[in-house]
């Protein structure tokens, strides 16, 4: 009985704060764009007379798009056309259930992790998931019963899988470096120092897997480099024949896509909720000295080290998403085959090497 | 190799923009704070609170130029009204009592949704009776009937 309150408990804050954090990113989007361009960005949605540099903003375009009409096209196959668009955002909010907010914390003796299931193949439950992601697309596109959609959907589809693989290789050489799938796992192993001073943080033990990854996660939440399928500036999409709050939520989806990526980022080559020679009972630093903490403030800062991480990839790639222009299809195909499938198998194989030695 | 300068250029873009929102911020920071940085963190003009410093060349709104006893300078001499490429100005002359002046508008309407603000009425005309340096550059309407601006609305 208390145990499965404590997971509701646990599933409402996760996909509360995830949620709430893609509102922020959208409201984040919007300004470190304008700011990167020179520009001040959306800044008049007020309430009483507040500004609050257009924090109300998400909550306007939230209200726009509940009171838009939701139009669903009489040609489309109207069943798999509603369910397009909740599958797309059931796959990604589920993803949050595995990921570690923080160690284990306890509560009158009961061990409750900070994570929302502790999911013995966590990783191959991520991948999974991102991986099934492909369905929305492919079925938004095809219940639309419009061949622009339909081909925006089998962009989606081609580029998804083609990336797909790129992903799953890189994750191989953190697999065979931290010897678990289970990400609570993952984060413990990366706890201790390499040479005494080195967190042994994926990136560090990692770096041409973190590329990668990066390069290949970034192309999963199917934003500006890699946006072929939606491409929203010129070419049709997967979603053209949507509207009101489907479009809404694959818009939210992408969002919450980034929060995902950002949240494996972190958790899977920055360490998780890791702070640089913070144990459990305090730093202990690479030049000898100590600082002991109470137990909670380990915790604290722990989350708060997580959450920090999780915005600054959340940061970099609105950043990358501002940089680049996209690429043309046949590009975006040479790349994830030509070059990030083999670097993927070139880091297995020095991965393998290096163990092995 | 190729590759290699793409992605050497590909980190060189992404450094551009981090670069772009670390200064920006760092001028946000100071002006939030109330201090005075050498320029602000955007580009951008709050336009409706704020608005930028015209030219005095500028030409905006006309304006018939006024005599010390209140009447327009204007003679209705019809060198606007020819020289108008949109034909947008409209003037009736009427007898001056006034032997010294001889003319004036009875009536002078300018169409402004046909106004093309080329400035060639002001250089055309002799008397020095209209000018375009009010500054106005908010005066829609909601049909064209509203932007027919007779003489009262520009004196």
């Amino acid at each position: 009985m208390i145990d499965a309150l404590i997971v509701l408990v646990k599933i409402v804050l996760a996909l509360t704060w995830f949620l709430l954090l893609t509102l922020l990113l959208t409201w984040v989007e919007r300004k470190e764009s304008a700011v990167v361009q020179d520009r001040i960005g959306a800044n008049r949605a007020a309430v009483f007379g507040r500004r609050l540099f257009g924090l109300f903003q998400p909550f306007a375009d939230a209200i726009k798009m509940l009171f838009k009409e939701d139009f669903t096209p009489t040609f489309s196959d109207r069943a798999l056309h509603t369910l397009a668009p909740f599958l797309s955002f059931f796959f990604v909010a589920v993803t949050i259930a595995a990921v570690p907010f923080g160690d284990v914390i306890v509560i009158g003796g009961k061990r409750i992790p900070l994570q929302v299931a502790d999911v013995s193949a966590g990783l191959l439950f991520v991948l999974a998931m991102l991986s099934l992601a492909v369905y929305g697309i492919l079925l938004s596109g095809w219940a639309s019963q419009n061949r622009l959609s339909l081909l925006g959907g089998l962009r989606g589809g081609a580029q998804l899988i083609s990336y797909e693989l790129a992903l799953g290789l890189s994750l191989v050489g953190i697999v065979m470096v931290y010897p678990s799938l289970r990400l609570s796992e993952i984060v413990h192993f990366q706890g201790p120092n390499l040479f005494g001073f080195l967190p042994r943080w994926g990136v560090v033990l990692q770096p041409l897997g973190f590329v990668v990854f990066l390069v290949a996660v970034m192309a999963e939440t199917k934003r500006v480099p890699f946006d072929l399928p939606e491409g929203e500036s010129e070419i049709v999409g997967f979603f053209t024949e949507y509207s009101g709050l489907k479009w809404g939520m694959f818009m939210m989806t992408d969002f919450m896509e980034v929060i995902v990526a950002s949240c494996l980022l972190t958790t899977l080559y920055f360490g998780g909720w890791q702070v640089p020679w913070l144990g459990a009972e305090g730093f202990q630093f690479p030049w000898g000295g100590t600082w002991l903490l109470p137990k909670w403030l380990v915790t604290v800062l722990q989350v708060a080290s997580f959450n920090i991480k999780v915005a600054f990839f959340c940061w970099l790639q609105v950043l990358l998403r501002w940089t680049y222009p996209r690429f043309r299809y046949d590009q975006l195909m040479r790349f994830g085959w030509a070059w990030l499938l083999p670097l993927g198998v070139v880091n297995i194989l020095l991965t393998a090497i290096i163990l092995v030695l | 190799m190729k590759s290699w300068t793409a992605a050497v250029e590909i980190i060189k873009g992404g450094l551009i923009t981090a670069r772009h929102f670390v200064v920006n911020m760092w001028f946000h920071f100071w002006r939030f704070l109330g201090v005075r940085t050498k320029r602000p963190g955007a580009v951008t003009i709050q336009y409706p609170e704020v608005r930028r410093q015209l030219s005095p060349r500028h030409r905006s709104l006309h304006r018939l130029v006024l005599r010390p006893d209140g009447k327009p300078r204007c003679v209705a001499c019809f060198l606007c009204v020819t020289v108008c490429p949109s034909e947008c100005i409209f003037v009736e002359a009427a007898e001056d009592p006034d032997p010294e002046i001889q003319k004036y508008p009875a009536k002078f309407t300018i169409d402004l949704s046909r106004c093309c603000f080329c400035g060639f009425c002001v250089e055309a005309c002799p008397e020095d009776a209209i000018r375009m340096d009010t500054g106005n550059l908010e005066f829609s309407g909601r049909n064209r009937a509203e932007l027919q601006y007779p003489m009262e609305k520009l004196m």
